[in-house]
């Protein structure tokens, strides 16, 4: 099978269903060889049974998944020295030091106490090194989880929200050793989010997801130019339009109009050049504006309007 | 190897660090050896709380039956007046007798709670004995008051002229229960040791993360038997110890064979262990599913008291259990002096049921 070499993971097509819910639903996918990823979606998307089928631990009903050239099926041995992973939620044994998880694990790969001792470093666990993991803070064990899928200097990198819950503070922690990592070895990385913020400063590129299904993907700026989403204009009025008032001038320009409250949003390309027809026409009907804000548009402005729902909102 | 070693150190550190494990594992069957092989290894001697008939429970004058044949002293104790007879001899051991004088009614609640079996009523100094004829107890009790109301003290040494006291080794309480309780920890121990162990691991997702290594699976579980078999044969001979030293218990059959049968029930047991923790997560489903499977066992398999006296059919089926065949086994070798040729069966039987409880259970196992 001849595969692009760049290439290190490719995602063909993959469904998965748990009885009435389809999980994942036709998925195409691929990351190329230090690229870092976002997988970007709310509750319930299909985020974490993605990643947990790259990582061999559930299987696609249908469709394929290639690393590095190779199907998990007959190459198991090989592809998980060459993963490493963090799953969503995982405790480890609580009665083991954060040293002793450590050894452990590097056992499986064959590594000592001279990489453990490194990555206790790397991850800024040193103080905790003789600490039971039950005694750990949240944020401690996140990075506990991180250090364990560093440990085999993994080609591809699988973190399945490895900041959810903690504080911006060690939010920011996890996202310099992931940047140094990337300056340092040329690992690749899929990273599920449920933070804007993280998918723009982490990531080369943004996979917006719902529903088992891939709705927009490429950088930021992409993604927002992908969906006509350039700026953003609020606004309220004093009084309603005539009922004859209609805003459709321009095709680049789509608006969004609440009668009730008055108010309503345009997305436009630029502002300087939409603006002058929205206050022709506003004086035109001899209204005037009571409100108006403009601002650049974010990526998650997009994820609202693809989804339907913000980011942490739980599945309706 | 590595891998091996540190799953291994990994175990044994889970199992000694969390406190209860020493309490549960050590501790209690000592304890249980302790209180139960005092409490029914029964002494020679007797002892018994009597009840004869007053007017009141302050009366001060003794029936001149029992006045004149005993030589009673005279209590007072809690606000009972209480008569007290002692004897001792080599055969009899100690005998100790309590007379409360009382009135009907009180002696009758006294009856009703247990704290008296025997009451008797000295009408026309021609003693009336009231007593359950069900209660053996009750009935010694009799038995041996009537005789020394008769004859006084010289009853007792009468009595012992031609009894000998029997001093077979293995024939005590402690010789039954000592066997029966190595037994029950092997299984305890490995039920809920090993599956309590897998099942919280699965809950955590921690073998899920496990697999996502390059971890070899069947290192991964030879380790956690191997943890539980050593922990195991550590508590298996500090009972023993204990039980040598305090109760003067000995192993009369194979030391080789005892070793052979005990791996044996570790390995069926481990077996059973896996097959019982292959899919659920729930702890609370994992702990029904032990419940379901020890509690019969405790209670038939003759821990602390024999099945003969169940009917025939039950025995029937009580005999194949694996906790059965360990005890007999485990009981033959300490009290009957069985060697290797008695216990190859029931050794090969229970390495065999682990084998295919094993397997079952792999075939099943949900390790994500
Ligand atoms: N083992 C399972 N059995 C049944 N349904 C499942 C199972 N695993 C996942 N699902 C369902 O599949 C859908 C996708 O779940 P998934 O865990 O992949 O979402 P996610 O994007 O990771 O969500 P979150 O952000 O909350 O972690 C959900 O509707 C979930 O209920
Ligand atoms: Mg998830």
């Amino acid at each position: 099978m001849a595969t692009d070499d760049r290439k290190i993971l490719e995602v063909k097509n993959v469904k998965k269903h748990f009885k009435t819910v389809k999980a994942v639903d036709g998925v195409d996918l691929h990351i190329e060889k230090g690229e870092y990823l976002a997988l970007l979606g709310p509750n319930g998307a299909g985020k974490t049974t993605l990643v947990e089928m790259i990582e061999g631990i559930q299987h696609p009903d249908e469709g394929e998944i290639i690393l590095q050239g190779k199907h998990w099926k007959g190459h198991k041995e090989e592809l998980h020295h060459i993963i490493g992973l963090s799953l969503q939620e995982t405790r480890f044994i609580d009665k083991l030091t954060t040293y002793e998880t450590g050894m452990l694990f590097a056992s499986f790969y064959k590594l000592g106490s001279k990489r453990v001792n490194e990555i206790i470093e790397l991850v800024g666990l040193s103080e905790k090194r003789n600490a039971y993991v039950v005694n750990l803070s949240g944020g401690q064990r996140q990075r506990l989880a991180l250090g364990i899928a560093l440990l085999n200097k993994p080609q591809i990198l699988l973190l399945d929200e490895p900041t959810t819950g903690l504080d911006p503070n060690a939010r920011r922690e996890i996202w310099n050793i992931l940047q140094n990592l990337k300056n340092e070895i040329n690992t690749s990385l899929i990273l599920t989010t449920h933070y804007m913020e993280e998918a723009e400063v982490l990531c080369d590129r943004i996979v917006i997801m719902d529903h088992g299904k891939i709705l927009s993907q490429g950088s930021m700026e992409q993604i927002i130019r992908l969906n006509n989403f350039y700026e953003i204009v609020d606004f309220s009025l004093h009084k309603a339009p005539a009922a004859s008032w209609n805003l459709q001038p321009n095709t680049d320009m789509c608006i969004e109009w609440n009668p009730e409250k008055l108010s309503g949003r345009l997305y436009v390309k630029k502002v300087q050049e939409d603006m002058p027809e929205l206050f022709e026409l506003l004086n035109r009907h001899n209204v005037s504006i009571n409100q108006f804000n403009y601002r650049k548009a974010t990526l998650d402005d997009v994820f609202t309007t693809l989804t339907g729902r913000h980011l942490n909102e739980q599945e309706s | 190897m590595k891998q091996f070693y540190q799953l291994l150190i990994s175990h044994f550190k889970e199992i000694i660090r969390e406190p209860s494990v020493i309490f549960w594992g050590i501790v209690f069957p000592i304890l249980m050896a302790w209180g139960l092989g005092i409490a029914f290894t029964q002494k020679p001697g007797l002892t018994g709380n009597i009840v004869f008939i007053a007017n009141t429970s302050k009366a001060d004058i003794l029936p001149k039956t029992l006045s004149s044949k005993l030589n009673l002293n005279k209590t007072f104790s809690k606000g009972q007046t209480c008569y007290k007879f002692n004897y001792a001899d080599k055969k009899s051991g100690k005998v100790e007798l309590n007379f409360y004088p009382k009135t009907w009614d009180e002696a009758n609640l006294m009856l009703k709670k247990g704290e008296t079996s025997l009451v008797i009523d000295f009408k026309n100094n021609n003693p009336a004995f009231y007593f359950d004829r069900m209660n053996q107890e009750a009935q010694l009790l009799f038995i041996h008051t009537s005789g020394l109301l008769e004859k006084g003290p010289a009853y007792f040494t009468n009595l012992n002229t031609h009894a000998e006291p029997l001093t077979l080794a293995g024939t005590r309480y402690v010789d039954f229960l000592i066997p029966g309780l190595l037994g029950m920890g092997i299984m305890m121990s490995c039920m809920w040791g090993l599956s309590y162990s897998l099942i919280e691991k699965r809950s955590k997702k921690l073998l899920r993360r496990m697999v996502a290594t390059p971890m070899n699976k069947t290192v991964f579980l030879t380790s956690l038997f191997t943890a539980r078999f050593t922990m195991n044969i550590v508590e298996a001979i500090i009972l023993v110890i204990f039980a040598y030293f305090y109760f003067g218990l000995h192993i009369q059959g194979g030391i080789f064979a005892l070793i052979l049968l005990l791996t044996a029930g570790n390995a069926a047991f481990s077996g059973l262990a896996v097959l019982i923790s292959s899919r659920t997560a729930n702890p609370e489903v994992g702990n029904g599913l032990i419940n379901a499977i020890v509690t019969p066992m405790m209670v038939l398999s003759g821990v602390f008291f024999s099945y003969h006296s169940f009917p025939d059919w039950i025995i029937n089926i009580i005999r194949p259990l694996p906790l059965t065949m360990l005890n007999d086994g485990v009981r033959a070798v300490f009290n009957e002096g069985a060697g290797l040729s008695e216990t190859i069966l029931p050794t090969i039987i229970l390495i065999a049921e682990g084998f295919i409880f094993f397997i079952a259970g792999l075939k099943l196992f949900k390790w994500y």
